[in-house]
Order: structure tokens, then sequence, then C-alpha cells
């Protein structure tokens, strides 16, 4: 029987191992899994490369991970936003590194890596500083570079219902990076405010089919990373 | 205080937003741009997409109705239009690559003669350089309309012939809303389409980095 539903959080990052590359959904707080990923700040596992648009807010999820040192370096395309400062300090310091991509690049790199796409062509960041020392070529008098999928070797994802067999749906702009970056890791573990059974998503509403995932955890009421924030609480004591 | 000289923010904004047509798909970006869905003519249906997932993308949302997954890309919380779509990410850049987005509507740090746009990075090494979805825009959306101060809040001419700072992409931006003058970038250069009001084609010069001409 296929059952991919994992009855803790440490069950659902047990395999996370040091080196990792890591895909992490969210754009800001919305899609971001904090359960999941304050789960594996409690594991521990070291010299990470984090993919995830952002570099979160205050002393929780993605910044709590950052700030607890495990990351070696992040692979983003906006790494300040509102309320960001651990990422910033430790940027300005030389200790994390910082691989600035653009959105849809970066959207698009995660895709063709879950997609058996090795790399694509693409206008986006020609003539720019992001485009520098890539390969370039033209079509049709247009001038392209070339970009390089990316993989990682686990994605941790936030969706709003699943069953056993890891079909997802999605609530509104959460959605975001889920179902790429479902695609593109050896191993996805999604967090689900709520699981049902097998049938009780109509196949037409399913956004990520259940291949693509791993792992479900059923966490009902998610954290909401600004509400923390404004409480100030700190996730790392 | 700064005296405020030509229009303001609102007066820039509407002047963009009776330049986008009935039935367009349009992207706005960050800051004043969000302004310019408010004053769009009612008998215009206009859709807004946001980057980050939302195709008709309605109002900021009112306080007690806020939800936090439903976001523009400011990350403020917004409501949907009826009609409107949520996708992925991979799906919302095909839209804006593809070549499927009418206009966009960006800020701007600096802005050349012909059409390059400075807007993410002021090469300085102390600030974290953060990109976002603006290199995607200008190489994808057919039309690029920039609405901008004219000059830095110390009086820096923003309007230049050639910009200092990094390229958010070259020969992109068709129009430029300031709070001095529409200017079209034309083969030929910076054409001046409108002044505003008691604004003078010297004095626009004279805070102008940048050939200006007039039609």
């Amino acid at each position: 029987m296929i059952n991919k539903i994992v009855k803790s959080l440490k069950d659902a990052v047990a395999n996370i191992h040091d080196n990792s590359t890591i895909m992490i959904g969210g754009f800001g707080e919305a899609g971001s899994p904090v359960e999941l990923i304050h789960a594996l700040i409690d594991k521990g596992s070291k010299n990470l490369t984090i993919i995830s648009n952002n570099t979160g807010s205050g002393h929780v999820g993605l910044a709590a991970l950052i700030e607890n040192r495990q990351v070696k370096k992040m692979i983003c395309s906006f790494p300040r936003t509102a309320n960001s400062t651990v990422f910033p300090q430790l940027y300005n310091k030389n200790e994390i590194e910082l691989e600035l991509v653009p959105q849809g690049t970066l959207a698009e790199r995660i895709r063709a890596g879950g997609a058996g796409i090795p790399a694509f062509y693409t206008r986006t960041s020609i003539n720019t500083l992001l485009s520098k020392g890539k390969e370039h070529k033209f079509f049709d008098d247009n001038e392209y570079v070339l970009e390089y999928a990316l993989k990682a070797d686990f994605s941790l994802v936030k969706c709003n219902i699943s069953d056993r067999y890891g079909n997802l749906t999605y609530h509104a702009t959460a959605r975001n990076f889920g179902p790429i970056m479902c695609t593109a890791a050896k191993e996805t573990i999604v967090q689900s405010k709520k699981i049902v059974e097998i049938g009780d998503i109509n196949p037409e509403n399913v956004i990520t089919p259940g291949i693509y995932v791993d792992k479900v955890i059923e966490i009902e009421n998610p954290a909401h990373e600004s509400e923390l924030v404004e409480s100030q609480i700190r996730y790392l004591c | 205080m700064l005296e405020q000289v030509g229009w303001d923010r609102i007066e820039m904004a509407k002047k963009v937003a009776l330049d986008i047509p009935d039935k367009s798909y349009v992207n706005l970006g960050i800051g004043i741009p969000e302004l310019v869905a408010d004053f769009v003519p009612k008998d215009r249906e206009v859709i807004y997409q946001t980057e980050n997932g939302l195709l008709g993308m309605g109002r900021v949302a009112d306080k007690k109705n806020e939800d936090r997954e439903l976001v523009n890309a400011g990350k403020k919380c917004v409501t949907t239009i009826s009609g409107a779509s949520f996708f992925h990410h991979a799906d919302s850049f095909a839209m804006i690559r593809g070549g499927h987005i009418d206009i966009c509507v960006l800020g701007a740090m600096q802005v050349s003669s012909n059409g390059d746009l400075a807007n993410w990075s002021t090469g300085s090494n102390s600030i974290v350089p953060a990109v976002g979805g603006a290199m995607d825009l200008v190489a994808g959306v057919k039309k690029i309309f920039v609405i901008t101060q004219h000059n830095t809040k110390k009086g820096i001419p923003k309007i230049l012939d050639k910009c200092t700072f990094p390229l958010t992409g070259k020969n992109v931006v068709d129009r430029i809303y300031t709070n001095l003058a529409i200017l079209d970038v034309n083969k030929e250069g910076l054409f001046v389409k409108e002044l505003a009001d008691n604004i003078s084609f010297e004095y626009l010069k004279s805070k102008t980095e940048a050939n200006l001409f007039q039609y």
C-alpha cells in the first residue's frame, strides 16, 4: 500500500543530512513551511545550500535556520524583505554565500530540474551583471543567456490538502514555488493543513500529482510567520 | 521638506492609468506603480497580474479580511476579482517571459535616453543585492512604462544620458512618467510628450542629464 503520510515532524526530516541542497517553498511567508523548517533546525543538519525566493524574516522559519548557522549558501532572487536582518548581517560579514538569480530564471531553473532539462536559454538578464561570464547565443538576432537547471536533495513545501498518495492542492498565492519544487528534489517533504481520504480530491483539482511527493505530514494549524515576527518570537533560545 | 514641483504621485499615477488601453493584461511593480490601478477609467476592463501567481488581482484587502497567503509581489494582502486564477511560479513567469503581458509599470533608480533601466542595485557592496522579477519583466513584457520622481531627494537627475548603476535591462523602457513630464523613448532619443503644469521645457532640461527633444 502506498502511504506517504508520516506521523511526526522528526520522521519528516529524518533523512536530511549535512551538505544537502534543499529547496524551500514560499514567497515571503505565503507558502513557507515554517514547521518543517523548525524541524530541520531541531535536527541540526549543517553546511546546507538553500534554494528559496527570500531569506526569511525576524528570527523564525528560514531566518532562524540561517541564524543557527546551518546554511552555507543561499540561492534566491530577493534576499532582503521587511524584517529580514539575519541574512543581511551575515552577508555583510562575508559569512554566507549568495547566488542571486532573477525570479523567473529561478523558477524556470527549478522547473527544468524537475523536467529532465539540463539547461535552457533565456533573454532575462541579458546586458546585466547577472549574465556575466555565462554562455551567450543568438537566436533570430536576439541574444540569450544559458542557464542551468537546479535540482535538490530535498524539497520542503507547504500545501493545503493532500492524501496518502501525495496528491496536493494549495491555497491562493501560497502555491508559488511549491509545485515546481516538488518535482525537482530526490525527496519531497510536504506539510499539509489537512489530509483527506484517497478520492476525496477531485482529479481535476489536483495541482501536484502524488508521484512527485515522498512524505506528507499534517500540520493542522500552521504558524503564520508574520504573527511570530510581530510577537518577537525567536525560535532559537 | 522638499516642495513638490509639478505633478504629485497621484497625478503621475493618473497619467499612467490613462495610457493603459481597454483589455490589457498589466503587471504593476512595487511602490508608486501600485497606485495606478485605482485610476484606470471604469469603462476599461484591465486584468492585473502579480508575478507571485495571480491573474485577476483586486484591491488591497481590508484589515479584517486579510489572508496572509493571498499577497501581491510587494507581499501586501490583496483580493481577487471575479474570474481570477492562481498558478505556480514557472507558469507565472512563462506569462511574463513568453510575451503574454501587455504592459508593465516599474519604478526606477535611473533611466537613460536609449531606454536602459537601472532599478535593482546601486552597485554598492554594503547593501545586499536583490533583483526579484525586474529583469524578467523588462525582458519579456511588450511595453515597459517607468514611473519615477524626475530627481532624487537630493536633487540628482535620474534621467541620464547613460546609467551609472548596474542595469536591469538595455533598451527596454518605452515611456517615462515623472513629476515633471512624460517622456517617450524613441530611436532618436527622449521626446517630451507632455509637460507637467507650470513646468517649462527649459526647466525640464535643467533637471535632466540627457538630451531632450520636442515633438
